[in-house]
């Protein structure tokens, strides 16, 4: 752990070089990011590391500094291995024990705590994933540190950019915790490279603290098609679909013609049109796809704050003046009963 | 076993953006930043409770209407920390059916960390003997998400976070939520006490009716100060800027689906 005196001087010592030589990435400061060492929490499931979780890599590594890799849960060895390869890792932490592997944050926390402790970590990175959303704010609690969500960029070692208000503000924050507890955006991190690394691998401590939670089970719906949170294109369906048996109809031909990811607005998913888990928007998925074709959804702010980093954004919509039109590159008045599927023909030929 | 004491932390915000087709009128109340670029304008500005508290609140009050929970409900409690205008946020929790409220009052303008919030509740829990907390998964305002596995992780208890169902086991002791996860649900089984946060499709809150606001009135709303709890409100994050998001500029419109897949070409997204 660094104290607090510590940051301040670091500060200090970069203004001064960055006064003699204009901006410098911090990572080449190698003097000063040797003072920082960040921890990527790492996911996986039934033995496979989760490639979506890499994007934790890339921050770590745009802060500088060293960066270990941290995985946990039964059988751990394939993972740490896998994650060993992942470009810019030091070093990987691996704890071996099927009480993890589910990722519950009652006995995650204590395990992560007890290995931040032991490593002396300056930043603690994870996604915003449903892991990283239930797992770190229970961490920060337990470091007395005011966790970091969501975050978008990163300017310096404790200075973060974060949406807040459903994207309508963007707020940049300074953290003044010894320990800065992050979650990252995915759309706004690049997962790392996933081969090109060879980080040595390391036991890590495990309290075993006690779980008054179970893991009962799971839902999770089968897709084929890409996943939303990271496919390149994204097509989503809103009301304007009418039912479900529409919405399947209409969308999925067109997703499979694109090879896009499904997505769907609240008010597509609460008809029952779409499941949740399609949900885009402040309360569901946020995606920055580069191209996000949306049919019969007005575009209420809450789904923009979940779309609107999308590279091309192209609509179409019966009604000429929703308020998706506003910021759609491409905009198509008409039914998309109608132009949908024409567009799905035409995209075949 | 015991009847369950249930607290349920609701949070004054700038009101959640409404949003209507009724009229084909799109209504949108959208936050601006203020002039030096330090926060979000708040002033004159409608505000309401954050909507994910009424969740918390409407699931509260159906543990207790359904019995669901075997050995009953003897006391929800509704806590806010802020302003002297989010007294209105807990007479709207009183309303749907908390039976009194707790409030720790704050100046106008200050924004109080998760963290912080946690370590009210944590004093309040002790204080009041509490089993279950019910919270929002999220202030639609900060977009942090946090406080309720802040709160868990500071009593050490169990936690259930992005909830969209919460059952009770016979006993009275095994609580079964399934959570929204990514790609899914999943469902756990958590032993009393513990924290539960509550995701969209967790329910329908209903509308405080006319004679309950009038009940409501009479209820008891105790103030307390943050030094009685023994919780120090100081800030951990400056916040040193807040902008608008650079404006997406509209592309305009295309006559026909070929216009459509024309442009879409010029622009490379196909």
């Amino acid at each position: 752990m660094i104290p607090r005196a510590g940051h301040s001087v670091l500060r200090q010592a970069r203004t001064q070089l960055n006064r003699r030589t204009g901006p410098t990435p911090i990572a080449s400061l190698s003097a000063l990011a040797r003072l920082l060492s960040s921890l990527a929490v790492l996911e996986q499931k039934d033995g496979k590391l989760n490639h979506g979780s890499l994007g934790a890599v890339t921050a770590a590594q745009k802060l500088g500094g060293s960066i270990t890799g941290f995985v946990a849960g039964g059988n751990i060895k394939a993972v740490a291995a896998e994650a060993a390869k992942v470009s810019g890792i030091e070093k990987i932490i691996a704890v071996d024990n099927a009480a993890y592997d589910k990722g519950l944050p009652e006995n995650y926390a204590p395990l992560l705590v007890e290995n931040i402790r032991k490593g002396g970590f300056t930043h603690i990175i994870a996604g915003h994933t449903a892991f990283g959303k239930s797992l770190m704010p229970r961490v920060a609690a337990l470091l007395d540190a005011q966790q970091i969500s969501d975050i978008t960029a990163i300017e310096d070692e404790k200075t973060f950019v974060r949406p807040v208000y459903a994207g309508n503000a963007i707020a940049t924050v300074e953290s003044s915790d010894d320990i800065k507890v992050i979650t990252i955006r995915g759309t706004a991190f690049a997962a790392a490279e996933a081969e090109g690394g060879s980080a040595s691998i390391e036991d890590g401590v495990d309290p075993k603290a006690e779980c008054t939670t179970e893991w009962v089970s799971e839902n999770l719906a089968k897709s084929d098609r890409p996943d939303l949170a990271t496919a390149g294109k994204v097509v989503s369906g809103g009301r304007g679909l009418k039912s479900k048996e529409d919405f399947d109809r209409i969308m999925l031909p067109l997703a499979d013609a694109l090879g896009a990811g499904v997505g769907a607005s609240r008010a597509a998913v609460d008809s029952g049109y779409a499941d949740n888990s399609l949900q885009v928007g402040q309360t569901g998925k946020v995606v920055a796809p580069q191209l996000y074709l949306c049919a019969g959804i007005s575009g209420a702010i809450q789904h923009l704050a979940g779309m609107k980093d999308s590279k091309v954004i192209a609509a179409i919509n019966k009604d000429a003046d929703a308020p998706i039109f506003q910021v759609a590159d491409v905009g198509l008045v008409g039914d998309l009963f109608d132009k949908v599927p024409e567009l799905t023909e035409k995209l075949k030929q | 076993m015991s009847a369950l004491r249930i607290l349920i932390p609701v949070k004054r915000v700038i009101d959640y953006a409404a949003t209507t087709n009724l009229t084909r009128h799109y209504i949108q109340v959208k936050p601006r930043v203020n002039k030096a670029q330090t926060a979000v304008e708040t002033a004159g500005v409608k505000h309401s409770m954050n909507p994910f508290d009424e969740l918390s609140i409407e699931e509260s009050v159906r543990i207790r209407e359904k019995k669901s929970y075997p050995h009953g409900v003897s006391d929800i409690i509704a806590f806010t920390c802020g302003p002297p205008k989010s007294a209105d946020v807990l007479r709207t929790a009183m309303a749907m059916g908390a039976d009194r409220s707790i409030h720790v009052e704050t100046k106008d303008g200050d924004e109080i960390e998760p963290l912080s919030v946690a370590k009210l509740l944590r004093a309040v829990v002790e204080k009041e003997k509490v089993d279950l907390v019910v919270l929002g998964k999220q202030s639609i305002d900060d977009d942090a998400g946090q406080t309720g596995q802040m709160l868990a992780g500071l009593l050490g208890w169990a936690q259930a976070t992005q909830a969209s169902k919460v059952s009770f086991e016979g006993d009275g002791k095994g609580v079964v939520v399934e959570k929204e996860v990514d790609g899914g649900t999943e469902t756990t089984r958590s032993n009393l006490p513990m924290v539960v946060t509550a995701d969209l499709r967790l329910n329908e809150p209903r509308y405080a009716s006319l004679p309950n606001i009038m009940k409501a009135k009479k209820k008891k709303i105790e103030k307390i100060t943050a030094e009685e709890l023994g919780v120090d409100l100081g800030k951990r994050l400056k916040t040193l800027k807040v902008i608008e998001p650079p404006p997406r500029q509209g592309g305009g419109k295309v006559d026909d689906v070929d216009g459509m897949i024309a442009k879409l070409k010029e622009l490379g997204a196909i």
